[in-house]
């Protein structure tokens, strides 16, 4: 029980997909402009999440090695689609809210990351509790900010004014705002890490493990101190 | 509006005041991982744009040749991302069996671009705002061109940063996201320019 409830919030806080391996930087980035856009992103997200996650767990032993990577992206797309159908349907709201990055989820780092770094080794449950801490933890970082970004650049909280009209910076709703806000966010959990004598190690957009990942730069391209290997990190937990 | 001046309107809000980057947030994991070196910086750029003008074309043709005629346009992320897929190993088979000197300047970086947002991006743009042919190819180019800027531009600002001492929590990533905040910023100016230019 203990074990599960580690892979469940291992996505929270100890691997925040967001903060930690700062994978899915762009849709957290556009859509936390407003509280209720970046709700529905994360739920979004974490539902294709759990059900890729799932999907991939279960035919992990039929994919052959070689196409992995087309098969977990039509996999993945699937979802995708089906969510972009429904929220299309019944929320045509959100749906212009979250306009392109919708569809974006097919090639957010943190789905095609969990498939191949989690869901393909492990089994059911284990991943599906992957994909829902996972999952969890993008909403908790993505209505953070949003939070502070609708209040203090638009006045607002989910539409309902707080602060008044002509007292807001309108910056910080905007483009600049979003890279503002996400640096603030990583200096505080530095920050706060400090405190503790810990300290932050960032793997953008690349956790190092370039053995397991898709990507074939192999630290060519990414010029990163190389983070702890995966097949270490599985061994630990 | 006449063919020339709305290709002219695409091309300009593409590099400047649509930015893929600096304004749409599309594409910031490579923007913020290969921008510390100018050559990478530059191989990059050359990848981006090149894959994003072959995909722009060829995923026009399948959307209007294909997909429009059985119906099947609901399912254009899937196939899109499938055919941008494919069309970068090709690229990367064709170029390194044929053009070496293309490949080895850019083969690095052609994996990579497969799960660059910006790509299925600007694909999905081009079928959601009806541009023909001419208008899509034009769109891929410029916004891989305006992606390419945003980095050269980025890369040269990191270089000034390497020698700043921010504070300590800030040191590493936070001060360069709140550097690339700035470097949009100045993207901002150009608001509203294309509607005067060319409207």
């Amino acid at each position: 029980m203990n074990e599960k409830l580690k892979i469940f919030t291992n996505g929270i806080f100890r691997e925040n997909p967001v903060l930690i391996l700062l994978l899915g930087c762009c849709s957290v980035l556009a859509v936390s402009v407003t509280v209720s856009g970046a709700l529905g992103m994360g739920a979004a997200l974490t539902f294709v999440l759990v059900c890729s996650n799932v999907v991939i767990s279960l035919l992990r032993k039929i994919i052959p090695d070689k196409v992995r990577i087309p098969c977990y992206i039509v996999v993945i797309a699937t979802f995708v689609t089906v969510v972009q159908r429904v929220v299309e349907a019944f929320l045509p709201e959100l749906h212009k809210a979250l306009g392109v990055f919708l569809a974006l989820i097919v090639v957010n780092c943190i789905v095609l990351g969990r498939a191949e770094m989690f869901a393909s080794r492990r089994s059911v449950p284990d991943s599906l509790l992957d994909g829902l801490g996972m999952g969890i933890g993008y909403t908790m970082v993505i209505v953070g900010i949003a939070v502070i970004r609708e209040l203090v650049g638009n006045g607002t909280l989910f539409d309902i004014r707080i602060i008044p009209e002509g007292f807001q910076i309108g910056i910080i709703s905007q483009t600049p705002g979003g890279f503002l806000m996400f640096g603030f966010a990583i200096a505080l959990l530095v920050w706060c890490l400090g405190k503790k004598g810990k300290k932050f190690d960032p793997r953008i957009g690349c956790d190092g493990a370039c053995g397991s990942c898709a990507m074939g730069c192999a630290n060519r391209v990414y010029d990163l101190p190389a983070g702890p290997d995966a097949e270490k990190k599985e061994v630990q937990s | 509006m006449t063919g020339a001046a709305k290709l002219l309107l695409i091309a300009f809000s593409m590099i400047f005041t649509e930015n893929y980057v600096l304004v749409q947030f599309l594409g910031i994991c490579p923007f913020l991982g290969v921008s510390k070196k100018f050559d990478s910086c530059i191989g990059m750029s050359g990848a981006v744009i090149f894959v994003m003008t072959l995909a722009s074309a060829v995923t026009w043709l399948i959307y209007t040749y294909v997909m429009v005629p059985l119906g099947l346009t609901y399912l254009s992320t899937i196939i899109f991302i499938l055919v941008i897929a494919a069309l970068v190993q090709f690229v990367e088979i064709v170029l390194k069996k044929f053009i070496r000197p293309l490949y080895d300047a850019l083969g690095v970086y052609l994996p990579l671009i497969t799960t660059n947002c910006a790509v299925l991006a600007v694909t999905l743009q081009n079928v959601g705002e009806n541009y023909n042919f001419l208008e899509s190819v034009v769109d891929g180019l410029t916004a891989g061109i305006g992606f390419g800027l945003a980095l050269v531009l980025f890369c040269g600002v990191r270089k000034a940063l390497e020698m700043a001492k921010p504070p300590k929590s800030f040191e590493g990533l936070p001060i360069t996201l709140i550097a690339a905040a700035l470097t949009s910023m100045t993207f901002m100016g150009f608001a509203g320019i294309a509607d005067r230019l060319f409207g």
